[in-house]
């Protein structure tokens, strides 16, 4: 592929993806399924604009899958995953085992025999990581108990596509082998006890280097202070592990999302998640379209019936199976409505385990192609199916009660949030810490972040300016922000951004001069303090008395200056662009100043002086 | 910051025992917020300078944002007999650093109450400079009361702690006095500190008129 071949492609998805994603959002449709709508029109079947390329494009993009179960891994703390351990393995075993076991039983009407069932069973028992993941994460709902649940279920299905690989050969009548990518580990020629060995060693290896050896590398290349080394280096244990879980033959999702659980308590956790983002949203946008340029239109046409019963079947008894499950589990009826419906469509792993069994001579005929037309229909109709349960069922369940689900985002429950931790903001997490206020601090410096937590802090590493990071840092229950960024326009930023979002919090901001202080207090910021202000003030307190000013008496005049400034500084605000009113402004305070101090040198009549009576008659 | 204070703090542990029994540590603890504008207070003040024995501590100076630290303050009092509040009699009273000293300092279980002996023993004695002349202060002047009523407050807070409360040193109509006039009321209070910080005058002579002391009162010496 010339390069141009290769930037004409890049160009057609991207355009597919800029154009369809707003258009679906637009819709409320999500912006999976427009991406699939996306892929199916510039796909062979429709408009032919991308060809046969799509295959080894989707598998390129599978990546971004891997990627998101890295940082499905990072949001989930490994006590978090321990306590998930029943759903995984109970909920999850029962499902890909259920599934298999009921639709491999209907498939039998179509089938050549119980072999071929058991595999279709197995194959369409998975179902898609990709679409569900980015959906419930862009509904929100993926860290709610539901949301813990259908994880779980993933999670297990995705574990369970390894042992499917060594199974399915023995269930070949003809031992034919097919040989797919997926098996051909490098260590297949060993004995099972030494591949167990690797695996185990390969498992042991990316957790005891993520705990250990991370840490420390990720501070190096943080203290570069460079952006990109630090989103290259993000990639590059992503990338390693999924080689490192090829080469024992282990499932490269489950390997990133493994190390994704050790570093979730790292201190580096937010800025993986910023950095990784994008390629996760990119490549996984990719990989929608191209699994909607896969769709078969042809197919379709030359036996409608045939595909549109199948699809019916395939997702009526996946539902029914899911709904059986999760009453046995105790999920209540919204959420076991959600639950059945979120699961409810075939896997990406699907496609792979169809070649697989084909070369395995397990799948005969036209079904290869009609399981690879069924899986994509589903994908297809995933998104529409999660909006029928939303917008349909969802409400029916109405009694309030679920609508809670939102609040289950746990917060730190801290008091005050402190953004920046250099040289002003920690003197005030001092002060705060020492009154037994529970802070929490975001910054941006990484050596600055690991000292303080030498120190004992609590500090986290990550961008302030970041809503979702706010959120985790319990913007929403906190009684106090400290903006003490040392970055005028970013404090600025922050203070728009708390007030759209935190109208609650009270904003105390540190700003660097006049001009920045008349931003805020024009933004609507009533306690501003320059960053140099104070001490300023204390020097000159300082220098009066070197001068011989009774200390009571400097420490009355900083007090008094200090109070008169400040009155300037807020009248001004209001006329900030207005030079010569500045001007007039300023000379009008300065006279005031001489005012108030040249009568407190005057004589006696100033308070204290006027509690000392005198002899005279006008006094008390 | 302690280098531009007008008085180092002395460390008092390491200061020898007086060793005629009948002298006197004296501290004056002085409080006036306006210094420049004060003119027997300073007078008074500067009337002590060079007394052996006498530890001058400028209150608003020492604390001008009224952060008094009561430990420090305590074991201050510990090393003297004679404790002299002087100041200008603001509204029948002290100042308010005065006040703020009593509270914080004289803490329960320390100077009073339960425990409370530490200052049991020792002097209290009032220097105050008056707006009104002599003649207002009686019962049917413009005062209405006569200075020794006013201070019944430090009195009484002498004869809770255990205290012997001497006969209060006054300047009267302070603004109106002539410069010799000031200069000899000043001679006349230096000549009495002196004599205590001397042991030449016995201040249970000295007490305030009608002050009883307290039961079991003892003369205790400064550490």
């Amino acid at each position: 592929m010339s390069l141009n071949d290769f930037l004409l492609g890049s160009l057609l998805y991207l355009a597919a993806a800029v154009i369809s994603a707003p258009i679906a959002k637009r819709l409320g449709l999500g912006s999976v399924l427009g991406f699939l709508a996306a892929g199916a029109i510039i796909g062979p079947s429709v408009l032919g604009l991308v060809g046969n390329e799509g295959e080894a494009v989707k598998h390129f993009a599978e990546f971004g899958v891997i990627v998101m179960l890295f940082l499905v891994g990072l949001e989930l703390e490994p006590s978090k995953l321990w306590q998930l351990r029943q759903k995984i393995f109970g909920l999850g075993l029962l499902q890909v085992a259920g599934t298999a076991l009921v639709v491999g039983a209907a498939s039998l009407v179509i089938s050549s025999g119980w072999r071929e069932s058991l595999a279709i069973g197995l194959i369409l028992a998975l179902s898609s990581t990709a679409i569900v993941l980015q959906t419930m994460e862009e509904k929100g709902t993926l860290k709610t108990p539901v949301g813990q649940s259908v994880f779980s279920v993933l999670l297990f299905q995705d574990i369970s596509v390894i042992p499917m690989l060594a199974l399915l050969p023995l269930l070949a009548v003809a031992s034919a082998h097919g040989g797919d990518d997926h098996s051909a580990s490098l260590i297949a020629g060993y004995p099972v006890w030494a591949q167990a060995l690797f695996t185990i060693g390969a498992v042991g290896l990316v957790l005891v280097a993520g705990r250990y050896l991370m840490r420390p590398l990720f501070r190096i290349v943080a203290d570069t202070g460079t952006r990109e080394i630090f989103v290259a280096f993000a990639l590059l244990i992503v990338v390693g592990i999924t080689l490192l879980m090829g080469l024992v033959g282990l499932s490269a999702a489950l390997g990133t999302f493994l190390a994704g659980v050790v570093l979730a308590d790292s201190e580096y956790r937010h800025e993986l998640e910023m950095d990784l983002q994008p390629f996760k949203g990119l490549l996984l946008a990719i990989f929608f379209i191209a699994v909607g340029a896969g769709i078969d239109f042809s197919l379709i046409a030359s036996g409608p019936m045939l595909l549109g019963l199948s699809l019916t079947a395939f997702i009526l008894l996946k539902l029914a199976t899911h709904f059986g499950l999760a009453r046995l589990f105790g999920l209540n009826g919204p959420d076991t409505s959600r639950f059945s419906f979120a699961l409810a469509q075939g896997s990406e792993f699907g496609f792979v385990l169809i070649t697989f069994c084909a070369g395995l001579g397990l799948l005969t005929g036209d079904m290869p192609g009609l399981l690879t037309a069924v899986i994509a229909l589903s994908m297809a109709a995933a998104p529409l199916l999660m909006m029928l349960d939303e917008k349909v069922l969802q409400p029916r369940f109405a009694d309030g009660d679920f609508l809670r689900d939102h609040d289950a985002v746990s917060h730190s429950g801290a008091d005050v949030i402190i953004a920046g931790h250099g040289r002003f903001g920690m003197t005030i997490g001092r002060v705060l810490n020492a009154q037994g206020k529970r802070t929490v601090v975001l910054d941006l410096d990484s050596s600055q972040v690991d000292t303080l937590r030498r120190f004992g802090f609590k500090v986290f590493y990550g961008d302030a300016l970041r809503l979702d990071l706010l959120e985790a840092a319990g913007a929403k229950e906190a009684t106090v922000m400290v903006i003490a960024i040392d970055d005028r326009e970013k404090a600025t930023e922050l203070v728009k951004i708390a007030r759209h979002n935190f109208p609650h919090l009270k904003l105390l901001v540190r700003v660097f001069d006049r001009s920045h202080a008349y931003d805020l207090i024009r933004e609507g910021v009533d306690n501003v303090y320059r960053e140099v202000f104070g001490s300023s003030m204390d020097l000159a307190k300082d220098a009066l008395m070197a001068l011989g000013v009774h200390p009571y008496e400097a420490q009355r005049t900083i007090t008094r200056f200090r109070a008169l400034d400040e009155k300037l500084l807020r009248t001004s605000a209001a006329h900030a662009n207005d030079e010569s009113k500045l001007i007039d402004l300023a000379k009008q305070s300065r006279a005031e100043i001489a005012r108030v101090f040249a009568a407190d040198k005057g004589g006696g009549q100033t308070p204290p002086d006027v509690a000392w009576h005198d002899d005279d008659k006008s006094t008390p | 910051m302690d280098a531009l204070q007008p008085e180092a703090t002395p460390d008092f542990t390491r200061m020898a025992k007086p060793t005629i029994v009948n002298r006197m540590r004296v501290l004056i603890l002085a409080a006036h917020p306006r210094t420049v504008q004060s003119i027997a207070q300073r007078a008074m003040s500067r009337a002590l300078e060079g007394i052996a024995g006498v530890t001058l501590r400028d209150l608003y100076a020492l604390y001008p944002d009224f952060n008094i630290h009561a430990e420090t303050e305590q074991e201050i009092l510990l090393a003297h007999d004679l404790i002299v509040l002087q100041h200008p009699f603001y509204w029948y009273s002290a100042p308010a650093i005065i006040k703020e000293w009593l509270d914080i300092v004289l803490e329960a279980g320390w100077a009073y109450g339960a425990g409370g002996t530490m200052l049991a023993g020792k002097y209290l004695m009032t220097a105050i400079s008056t707006g009104g002349r002599a003649d207002f202060y009686h019962a049917k002047g413009r005062n209405r009361f006569t200075i020794e009523d006013l201070l019944a407050p430090f009195n009484q807070t002498a004869h809770l702690c255990g205290m012997a409360y001497l006969a209060p040193f006054v300047v009267y109509a302070a603004r109106k006095q002539s410069a010799g006039d000031l200069a000899t009321a000043a001679e006349s209070y230096r000549q009495l500190i002196e004599g205590f910080a001397r042991g030449k005058i016995d201040p249970t002579e000295h007490l305030a008129a009608g002050y009883h002391l307290p039961d079991g009162f003892k003369r205790r010496h400064a550490l």
